[in-house]
């Protein structure tokens, strides 16, 4: 699935004697070349412009980062409008990560049944229905799930969270009683699940469409099963897309904004019992003191919204890591 | 555990179009029997009823007998998922998994069997492997990924992943129409041993492939475009080629067809 740019595609008929010919293929060497100035143009302007975003940002955090008197990287409390300011990015940080890592093991094996489903198990009219269903659940704005999550949710989730502090309590996250209010990282972690689900769901279905039909039909040639014909073949064709579904999906879940703050209770501890009132996560904190905050406020913010991009980078790093990793075998695709 | 396949009144339709009607004939232990004829006169779709793949393609269904010594393939309580255990498939196009390397490739049917001892496992890829003569290329690299072998390396792996379970029946459709002249002569020679210990059947569009490897040919033919497949004469492989029963045979293997 290696597609590389050839650079000498000759469009023109080979000898051309014919007038019409040469034209065609002086035309198609103009259009090449101008569609490679154009592209490489355009790459070379995305890249100039979010190196002046990351100088910008960092610019404009410089001042705040400085008054600070507390470590940014490991100070939970968030008050950079005291004076002096005291502020740090370790509980926000805590609260992004953790969330969207819940967020992500509950998905990704429920939208990979749901993509298997669609792909290799329901009957054509049924799979178009649901795939179309899938598709538009992945359009639904996250403030939609949040306000679901916060009026719906939140008083709902009681008895599974109690559920599981009773029955997991051996796990430190699950280790507190529940509080009545329900407007935990917890909470928050399942709306992120149902919010990404759809997008992880819906990416995973086209990569199992992709699946060769020589691969499948190899499998239950040697007597495999349908569940292991997919294992044999869907599965692992699948992994790469997977994953890069998967982060996609971590991604969106790190930075979702609007859903997690309407969902916390905004607080600055790292508690690992996740099922507390509490919780807080870097963007939501930014949408909710954005407004109130002053000159150093900003520039806290800011910083702290370069901690997020850096937090996506690594995420997204660490999956290309993964997926490079089976390379040899990637390639060998249709 | 090579077996005699008998088909009698087979139909076997697309939906509801009718791609082949009321085949009748024996297939051999211990002999290669090839399908030839016409494009589109049904050999895969015969092929395919055999081992109960056809039913795999949407709106496949199959009417008549199939009876692999004596048991009817289609009867009300055979499982089709044993039925393809037992009949082992090479296709047109050799399809390695792509993501399994060479030695996952021929053990993937074992594996399906529930048999995961390594030394067992061990043995069996060397003998396959082997008995497909591509044991001695590859048995440096069998953690490498099978699709990383040449075209037809690649049809001797799958050769070599279906023979690794002992089927009792081998089919083969088209095995060499992706592949260069040397290839194919490799594994015209490999199917000359296996027939040793398999009924074979091939599919090919190649008359010389069918006069060197085979040893009884079945001539199919279609009369009309939207007209089913029927089953023409089957015979000996040398009368079949020197003098046929039937015109259209011997129109079709001088190339004066249609
Ligand atoms: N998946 C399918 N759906 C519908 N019709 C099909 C399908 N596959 C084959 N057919 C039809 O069934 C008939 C027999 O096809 P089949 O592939 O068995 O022919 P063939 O003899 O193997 O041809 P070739 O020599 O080109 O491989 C053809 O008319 C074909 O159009
Ligand atoms: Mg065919």
């Amino acid at each position: 699935m290696t597609t590389s740019q050839t650079e000498t595609l000759d469009h023109g008929p080979a000898g051309g004697d014919l007038p019409e010919g040469k034209d065609a293929s002086r035309t198609g060497r103009i259009g090449d070349r101008v569609f490679r100035l154009a592209s490489s143009g355009s790459g070379v302007l995305l890249l100039a412009i979010m190196a002046a975003i990351a100088v910008f940002l960092v610019i404009q955090a410089l001042p705040a980062l400085r008054a600070n008197t507390a470590p940014f990287l490991t100070e939970k409390i968030w008050n950079p409008n005291a004076v002096p300011p005291r502020f740090g990015i370790a509980a926000l940080a805590f609260g992004t990560v953790v969330s969207s890592l819940i967020a992500l093991v509950i998905a990704t094996p429920v939208a990979v049944a749901v993509a298997l489903f669609i792909s290799h198990y329901a009957p054509r009219r049924l799979a178009a229905t649901l795939g179309y269903v899938v598709d538009l659940l992945a359009a639904v704005p996250s403030v939609v799930y949040g306000l679901w999550g916060a009026v719906f949710l939140v008083p709902l989730i009681m008895d599974p969270a109690s559920w599981l502090n009773r029955n997991l309590a051996f796990l430190p996250i699950f280790n507190g009683q529940p509080v009545s209010s329900g407007k935990s990282i917890f909470t928050a972690s399942v709306v992120l699940a149902i919010m990404i689900l759809p997008i992880i769901a819906a990416i995973s279905r086209e990569v199992f469409l992709q699946v060769p039909k020589a691969n499948e039909e190899a499998a239950l040639a040697l007597g495999a099963t349908r569940w292991e014909m997919v294992r044999m073949a869907v599965l692992p064709f699948g992994r790469p897309g997977v994953i890069s579904a998967s982060m996609l999906g971590l991604g969106r879940a790190l930075g979702e904004t609007i859903a997690v703050a309407l969902i916390v209770s905004a607080s600055f501890e790292i508690d690992w019992n996740v099922m507390m009132p509490g919780g807080n996560s870097i963007a939501a904190n930014i949408a909710n003191t954005f407004q109130e905050a002053g000159a150093t406020g900003r520039g806290a913010l800011i910083a702290s919204g370069l901690v997020l991009f850096v937090i996506t980078l690594v995420v997204n790093m660490a999956a290309r890591a993964v997926i490079a990793r089976r390379k040899e075998y990637a390639r060998a695709g249709a | 555990m090579a077996k005699r396949i008998e088909i009698s009144g087979l139909d076997a339709f697309y939906g509801r179009t009718r791609a082949i009607a009321d085949i009748s004939m024996a297939v051999e232990p211990r002999q290669v029997t090839a399908f030839i004829g016409p494009s589109g006169c049904g050999k895969s779709t015969l092929l395919r009823t055999l081992n109960r793949m056809h039913e795999l393609t949407p709106g496949g269904t199959v009417e008549g007998k199939v009876m692999l010594d004596g048991t009817d393939l289609y009867g009300a309580q055979v499982d089709p998922v044993a039925v393809r255990r037992t009949i082992g498939m090479v296709f047109q196009r050799p399809n390695p998994f792509p993501t399994m390397s060479i030695y996952d490739n021929v053990a993937a049917g074992l594996r399906l069997l529930g048999r995961t001892r390594r030394s067992q496992l061990d043995d069996v890829v060397e003998r396959s492997l082997t008995g497909a003569n591509l044991w001695n290329e590859v048995k440096d690299r069998l953690d490498k990924p099978g699709a990383g072998l040449s075209g037809g390396q690649q049809q001797r792996l799958c050769i070599a992943r279906a023979i690794a379970v002992q089927p009792q029946v081998l089919l083969m459709d088209e095995p060499c129409s992706a592949l260069d002249p040397i290839s194919t002569l490799a594994i015209e020679d490999l199917i000359a041993t296996l027939k040793e210990s398999y009924t074979i059947v091939i599919v090919t569009h190649n008359m010389q492939q069918a006069a060197r490897v085979s040893d009884v040919t079945a001539f199919f033919t279609i009369t009309d475009a939207g007209e089913p497949g029927r089953l023409v004469e089957m015979d000996d492989t040398n009368k079949i080629f020197t003098n046929p029963s039937e015109k259209g045979t011997e129109d079709y293997i001088t190339g004066r067809f249609g």
